[in-house]
């Protein structure tokens, strides 16, 4: 995506959005070969994400220097906001708000990965995007939120618009070292 | 104005790396008994100095200083944390914590798919990077005052 390594004007660094959005493509293909059945596919896209995403959110803070978030409402907003905007170019935005302010809905009018995507009829249940799930759950749980992150709707399978839905679980406490008095 | 030496811990209280540069007194144990000590300490004044606050804070521990050295802490939302030990004469050097991490500590580690994020760092070009940095401190200076 147009990313811009923005440290200081210094060293920006722009990439093609089509290379990027062609690159995740080869790289779900690839998973569409090497394993059997679309639940897979999305299990591995979902772990292959998290682990962008717990590496990922370093490089956030480092860039953004956005501090820690005091309620769910303002996590959300960062999200959608900053991080989607930084690394996709994208601003989704936020609705679908539970009474409990617990959970909603990141509603992306066009999603860049799928461009040029028309998903074949034997891979019906492929997540194609399943990756981003992945990333924004490692990210998060490295600011110390487990939440859980799934596709609820998605262009692909001929919705309106694409739907990410992210619910908080619980806040990760920090614990002493094992070992330490 | 002087640099005795650094710390990094990530968010399990693992040493990921220990650099020093001018210190001249060793605290006579070992490294890792050192480690821990620090790590507890920090821990456990995190945890007092955000129970005592009378008001709700937002950066809360930030430095403390003896007669002989200043000890100066960063910490990110992730947990990573960054220890320099100072002279007296260094005044607030958040922004040069942060810069630590975002130009050595998440450029040459993070953004390295082969270093594990876990453990003591064993890139060279990381320890290189990061000596190079802290001896372009304005405060930097080899001899201790």
């Amino acid at each position: 995506m147009a990313r811009q390594g923005s440290r200081g004007g210094a060293e920006s660094k722009k990439m093609s959005s089509e290379l990027f959005t062609l690159t995740y493509g080869a790289l779900v293909t690839q998973l569409c070969k090497d394993y059997e059945n679309d639940e897979d596919v999305n299990k591995q896209l979902d772990k292959m994400g998290y682990n962008i995403g717990v590496r990922l959110i370093e490089d956030f803070l480092a860039r953004s220097n956005v501090g820690r978030c005091h309620d769910f409402r303002e996590t959300a907003d960062v999200i959608a906001k900053v991080a989607f905007k930084m690394y996709l170019g994208i601003t989704p935005s936020i609705t679908n708000w539970s009474p409990a302010g617990d959970e909603f809905s990141l509603i992306l009018e066009n999603n860049p990965l799928v461009d040029f995507v028309e998903l074949p009829d034997n891979h019906s249940s492929l997540i194609y995007s399943n990756l981003l799930c992945g990333v924004l759950r490692g990210a998060l749980e490295m600011v110390q939120m487990a939440v859980d992150v799934k596709f609820v709707q998605d262009t692909l399978k001929g919705d309106g618009v694409t739907e990410i839905r992210m619910k908080f679980i619980r806040r990760i406490e920090d614990n002493l070292p094992a070992g330490e008095e | 104005m002087t640099v005795h030496n650094l710390y990094l811990f990530d968010r399990n209280g693992i040493c990921l790396h220990y650099s020093e540069w001018n210190r001249k007194k060793q605290a006579g144990i070992s490294k890792e008994e050192e480690f821990k000590l620090m790590y507890g300490m920090l821990f456990s004044i995190r945890s007092f100095v955000s129970k005592m606050s009378p008001l709700d804070m937002k950066e809360g521990f930030l430095s403390f200083q003896t007669s002989k050295y200043k000890l100066h802490y960063y910490e990110t939302p992730t947990g990573l944390k960054v220890v320099m030990n100072t002279d007296l004469g260094v005044g607030n050097i958040r922004d040069v914590l942060h810069q630590i991490y975002s130009y050595i500590y998440v450029e040459y580690v993070v953004k390295n798919p082969l270093c594990s994020l876990n453990e003591t760092i064993q890139s060279e070009l990381f320890r290189s990077k990061l000596d190079t940095f802290v001896r372009s401190l304005p405060f930097f200076s080899a001899r201790a005052g």
